[in-house]
């Protein structure tokens, strides 16, 4: 319980970071200030300046929200084509449509999914929304996968029998019975997914793929102190230390979101 | 088993035919022609023609896709554009920095997560496997590259155990060339680790609840005794397809923490080869990564069926 509370209070800091930073940061990100450059932490700049002096809390704030960004819509496309897939899948149980998905799922889970983010951001260009594409590509089969396992599961329950009885069709049964019933266990991978596109949104900018300049985020932030790290190792731990802080955040609430909403796992557990 | 056998190898062959149908069409639809961007835009048509037919670009693009793809089951993976030599000859060179590392990664990995989940389980819910417990929870938020940052700092500009990046080469001595390897592979394998001692840990709790070590706690074995002798061993089968899969993610993060070393790995190569334009090159690198990680998942099915009777039935 103390770690989803934890967690809770991680990822609403964070939240609170993006949304803060749409009407006001302690200082302008785009405004150099050449003599303030690489300023250790100190009363003014609480997490020092970078090397063109610009404050580094300011740039986390705006870095939040491009990691946020990336992340949830990357997640929205794993669940907003994942989730029909799957039930689709689970609807027509055993038919070849649910071979077809389910083949095409393996087969995306077996590519090295950096290697593909990669490819895609060096050939349709670095950028934002490809590397929302790259991450969400990879988000549709875990989310296909988990709605027919669940999905597979509830439609052999007697009010899904009922349900068929009274004349619903497979669309209606899927929309109106099994997709509420396994909504929580998307909340619980939708968390897990979120941080794990925070850390992939990370890698792509680092490696320059990611959303590019003037838009601020924490990859890039850590690929600028790669060569200042020796003499100011503050540019390089404050973005680090955000990116570590909000994916344990995320994972934290996953997991303890996954005790709260599935009771059978807590008992488990115990 | 056979049957299971050939079950794989099918999906197996239809994976990596979809994959390179796949890459190709990616890289076809790149836009920009290798041609003219090699000869800058004061080229003459003529020339560029020239140098089209050179490369092979002046044919359809299925006839390209099946030179390509038959190239390379013979070892021929095209010429680079940019470096004019056999692309084969580039990734050989790459390939002795990448796999290394890629191998190293993993024994670390192993090393350091068997201890700690087993550790953690045969303390289960005490001190000893909180702090595991926490440590990892730690180890999966942390990105490797920022982590391989705060090595170099640590390690390499304060205490000088070790140079900041750079890679000797294999004929400057093994251990030169494995010192340089050190910590980009730790940096590689602490998250895999800690995702490997959660699974170890778990696998290992579920063992402890079946029957059969019951039985030998029946027969007199302490606790510990019972998990040593008899639930490690069990419990290692799901931990190995863990492995198997961790083996691809190392290959492919390699190619992120090279570019914090600064070594001449495939992941080099293929950041040179985007900036250039040089489409062969990262067409033929992605298709091998993409190679391998399918053979291991493949070797792993085998593997785990070969061990555990009852999945054979599931292919």
């Amino acid at each position: 319980m103390k770690g989803l509370w934890i967690g809770i209070v991680l990822t609403v800091i964070f939240l609170a970071f993006a949304l803060v930073s749409f009407v006001w940061t302690p200082f302008d990100i785009e405004a150099f200030d050449i003599p303030n450059k690489l300023k250790s932490p100190n009363a003014t700049n609480w997490l020092g300046t970078d090397q063109y002096g610009r404050d580094i809390l300011s740039m986390i704030m705006m870095g939040a929200r491009t990691s946020i960004a990336v992340a949830l819509l990357a997640v929205g496309i794993g669940m907003a084509i994942g989730v029909p897939l799957g039930l689709w899948a689970a609807a027509r149980r055993g038919s070849l449509l649910d071979e077809l998905i389910m083949r095409g799922n393996d087969l995306i889970f077996a590519f090295p999914s950096l290697v593909i983010a990669i490819l895609i951001t060096a050939v349709f260009g670095a950028g934002a929304i490809n590397a929302i594409i790259a991450i969400g590509i990879f988000n549709i089969p875990v989310f296909a996968r988990l709605t027919r396992g669940a999905a597979l599961s509830l439609w052999e329950r007697d009010f899904i029998l009922a349900a068929r009885v009274s004349g619903k069709s497979a669309f209606r049964i899927s929309w109106e019975h099994i997709f509420p019933n396994i909504l929580n266990l998307m909340i619980v991978q939708g968390t897990i997914q979120f941080s794990l596109g925070i850390l992939a949104e990370a890698a792509l900018s680092y490696i320059g793929l990611g959303a590019q300049p003037p838009t601020a985020s924490w990859g890039r932030m850590l690929a600028d102190a790669q060569t200042l790290v020796s003499f100011a190792p503050h540019t390089a731990l404050m973005p680090g230390g955000a990116i570590v802080l909000m994916v344990l955040g995320l994972n934290l609430m996953g997991d303890g979101l996954r005790d709260v909403l599935d009771p059978r796992i807590r008992v488990d557990r115990a | 088993m056979i049957r299971y056998i050939l079950g794989r190898l099918l999906s197996l062959v239809i994976s990596l035919i979809v994959a390179s149908v796949v890459i190709f069409v990616v890289i076809e639809i790149a836009p920009g022609d290798p041609a003219s961007f090699m000869l800058g835009i004061n080229a003459q048509p003529e020339t560029v023609a020239a140098l089209r037919t050179e490369l092979g670009l002046d044919v359809s693009k299925v006839e390209r896709y099946f030179a390509w793809t038959t190239g390379m089951l013979t070892g021929d993976f095209g010429t680079s554009y940019t470096y004019r030599s056999p692309v084969s000859e580039l990734i050989m060179d790459r390939v002795v920095v990448s796999l290394p590392l890629a191998i190293y990664a993993l024994i670390l990995s192993t090393v350091i997560a068997f201890p700690a989940g087993i550790y953690a389980a045969s303390r289960r819910g005490g001190v000893g496997d909180m702090s595991v417990m926490g440590a990892t929870q730690l180890g999966v938020a942390i990105p490797n590259f920022w982590f391989a940052m705060i090595m170099v700092l640590i390690f390499a500009i304060n205490l000088r155990w070790f140079s900041a990046g750079g890679f000797p080469g294999w004929d400057k001595g093994f251990f030169g060339g494995i010192k340089a390897l050190t910590l980009p592979a730790i940096s590689l394998a602490l998250p895999q680790a800690a995702i490997l001692a959660r699974v170890m840990r778990s696998s290992l709790l579920d063992m402890l609840g079946e029957d059969f070590i019951r039985t030998a706690r029946a027969k007199g074995l302490s606790q510990r005794q019972a998990l040593w002798k008899h639930a490690v061993r069990n419990a290692l089968i799901p931990v190995l397809t863990i492995i198997g899969l961790q083996f691809s993610f190392l290959l492919a993060g390699g190619i992120i923490i090279e570019q914090v070393f600064f070594l001449p790995g495939l992941g080099r190569l293929i950041f040179q080869a985007i900036s250039a334009r040089d489409l062969i090159v990262v067409e033929s690198v992605v298709m091998l990564l993409v190679f391998v990680v399918i053979v291991v998942n493949f070797a792993v099915d085998i593997a785990y069926a070969a061990v555990d009777p009852r999945l054979r039935t599931q292919a």
